[in-house]
C-alpha cells in the first residue's frame, strides 16, 4: 500500500495548515462479482486517524461509500514541532501508517 | 513523410502541395492535409473532462495516478535477479536518464526489429538484463514503473518515428483504425475523427489520443495502460478483445502517437 502525506514543511506557531492524504485502496464494496460469478469480499479501510506530535487530532470511520484511493484533506492549528502520522485499517486486518515532519518555528 | 487518409482526393493534395510549396514552408502544409485532424487542432482528452476531472489531473498531490508514481519510484531501485541491480544501477537518476523518453513512444528496437512499448522496454529490461520474469501485463508494478518512467515526458510534446523500420508497423496500425470492425461494424475514426466532441450514452467522445496513459479511469477505480483502454473501445464495438501484448495493439499505439504528434503528454492523466 503506498500512501502520500501533503503537510507544509515548516509552519509558524498558531499557523493554521492543511493536512492532506491520499491511501492506495481499492475499497471493495461487498456488492460486486468477479468473472466467475462469485462475490468478491468487502474490503474497505475501516478507521482512519492521524496523531500531530503523539496526539489523536483526526479520526475517520471509512467504508463501502468511499471509492477506491481515498483522499481526504482537513485543517488543524500548528502548535509545536512533531511527526504528524497516519494510521488505519481495513476489513482484512492490514494496518498502514505513513508520517511526515512538521517544523513548527 | 506524405501520409493521407484513405478517400482524401488526389487533386485536393496536390493543390495543397503546390501551395505549400508557393508558401515555401512545404513540410508543414502538406502534412496537415495528410491528417484527418490537422495539427493544430489536435485537442487532449483532458479537454473533454469535467472542470472537477480536469483540476484532479493538475493536482500533482491528490492525482490519484501519482500514488503509482510513487511507487514506480521506489521499485525503481528495488534490486532483483541474482546481480542484485535494480533498474538504477544502469539507469541512475530517472528524472536526469528518462526525460522525455517516453515521448518518442513507441519505437523500433533496433537490435531485434521489434516495436516496443514504454512496458515491452521496461520488461525487456527484465528479461535480458536482469534475468528476471517480466511482469504480467496490467500488474501494479508494470503500471507502476511504466506511470513513473512516462511521468519524466510530462508535458514533452510527442514525437514518434513512422519511417524506416518503423514503417511496416505504422501502416499496419493505420490499416486497423480505418477498418471497421465488431457487431457494431465501426472503425476507429467513425468514432474519433468523425464524431468526436459529439455525445454517446454518458461518455463525450474525444479525438481519442493516447497521451494520458498510463491513466487513472475513475470508472476503474485505478491506473490503466492505454491497452487496457483500447480494450475498452473494442468491447464498446463488440469486437474480438485481443489478448495483452498483442502486436496489434502496438501498431495502433504508433498510428495514435503519430496522429497525436505534438500533444504534450500528461501521464498519469485523469478520465471518466
Ligand atoms: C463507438 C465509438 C468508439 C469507437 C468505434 C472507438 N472508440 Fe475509442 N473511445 C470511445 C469513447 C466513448 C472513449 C472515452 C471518451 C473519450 O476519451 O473519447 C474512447 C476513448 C479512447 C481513447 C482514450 C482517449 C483519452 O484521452 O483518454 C483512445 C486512445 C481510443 N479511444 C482509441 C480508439 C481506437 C484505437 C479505436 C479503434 C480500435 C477506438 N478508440 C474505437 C469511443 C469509441
Ligand atoms: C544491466 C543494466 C540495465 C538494467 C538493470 C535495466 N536496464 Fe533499462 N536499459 C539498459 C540498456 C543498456 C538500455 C538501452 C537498450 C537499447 O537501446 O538497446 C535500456 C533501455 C531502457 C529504456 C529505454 C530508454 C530509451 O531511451 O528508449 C527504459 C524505459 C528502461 N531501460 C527501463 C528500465 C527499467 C524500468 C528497469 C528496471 C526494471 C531497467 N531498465 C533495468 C540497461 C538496463
Amino acid at each position: 500500500m503506498t500512501a502520500r502525506i501533503q503537510i507544509p514543511a515548516q509552519a509558524k506557531p498558531g499557523e493554521v495548515i492543511e493536512i492532506r492524504v491520499l491511501i492506495q485502496h481499492p475499497m471493495e464494496t461487498g456488492y460486486r462479482y468477479d468473472d466467475a460469478g462469485k462475490p468478491i469480499p468487502r474490503n474497505t479501510i475501516r478507521t482512519l486517524n492521524c496523531r500531530y506530535d503523539g496526539i489523536e487530532i483526526f479520526s475517520a470511520e471509512l467504508g463501502p461509500g468511499i471509492g477506491a484511493n481515498p483522499y481526504l484533506q482537513f485543517t488543524t492549528v500548528a502548535r509545536a514541532s512533531g511527526d504528524v502520522e497516519f494510521s488505519w485499517v481495513d476489513d482484512e486486518g492490514v494496518a498502514g501508517s505513513e508520517r511526515q515532519r512538521l517544523v513548527v518555528a | 513523410m506524405e501520409r493521407r487518409v484513405p478517400g482524401s482526393e488526389q487533386m485536393n493534395w496536390l493543390r495543397a502541395a503546390l501551395l505549400a510549396a508557393l508558401i515555401s514552408s512545404c513540410a508543414v502544409i502538406s502534412s496537415a492535409e495528410d491528417r484527418a485532424i490537422p495539427l493544430n487542432q489536435l485537442r487532449s482528452g483532458s479537454e473533454f473532462l469535467s472542470p472537477e476531472l480536469r483540476a484532479l489531473q493538475a493536482d500533482a498531490f491528490a492525482n490519484p495516478g501519482m500514488l503509482w508514481v510513487e511507487r514506480g519510484a521506489k521499485l525503481w531501485s528495488t534490486p532483483a535477479g541474482s546481480a542484485g541491480q535494480s533498474c538504477a544501477s544502469c539507469h541512475q537518476d530517472a528524472a536526469k536518464t528518462m526525460r522525455g523518453v517516453a515521448a518518442s513512444y513507441p519505437r523500433v528496437d533496433a537490435k531485434s526489429g521489434f516495436l516496443l512499448n514504454v512496458e515491452a522496454r521496461i520488461n525487456q529490461c527484465r528479461s535480458e538484463r536482469q534475468a528476471v520474469a517480466p511482469f504480467r501485463y496490467e500488474s501494479d508494478d508494470l503500471l507502476s514503473l511504466t506511470a513513473y518512467v512516462n511521468s519524466f515526458s510530462k508535458d514533452y510534446k510527442i514525437n514518434v518515428v513512422i519511417d524506416g523500420n518503423a514503417e511496416t508497423y505504422f501502416e499496419a496500425g493505420r490499416t486497423l483504425y480505418y477498418r471497421r470492425s465488431g457487431q457494431m461494424n465501426l472503425s476507429c475514426a467513425q468514432c474519433h475523427e468523425e464524431n468526436w466532441g459529439k455525445n454517446l450514452y454518458a461518455e463525450r467522445i474525444s479525438q481519442g489520443h493516447p497521451n494520458a496513459y498510463p491513466a487513472y479511469r475513475m470508472e476503474w477505480q485505478s491506473m490503466g495502460s492505454l491497452e487496457r483502454r483500447l480494450r475498452a473501445c473494442l468491447s464498446g464495438v463488440r469486437a474480438e478483445m485481443l489478448p495483452y501484448g498483442a502486436q496489434e495493439y502496438r501498431n495502433l499505439a504508433l498510428f495514435l502517437a503519430w496522429r497525436a504528434q505534438g500533444l504534450p503528454m500528461e501521464s498519469p492523466g485523469i478520465r471518466r
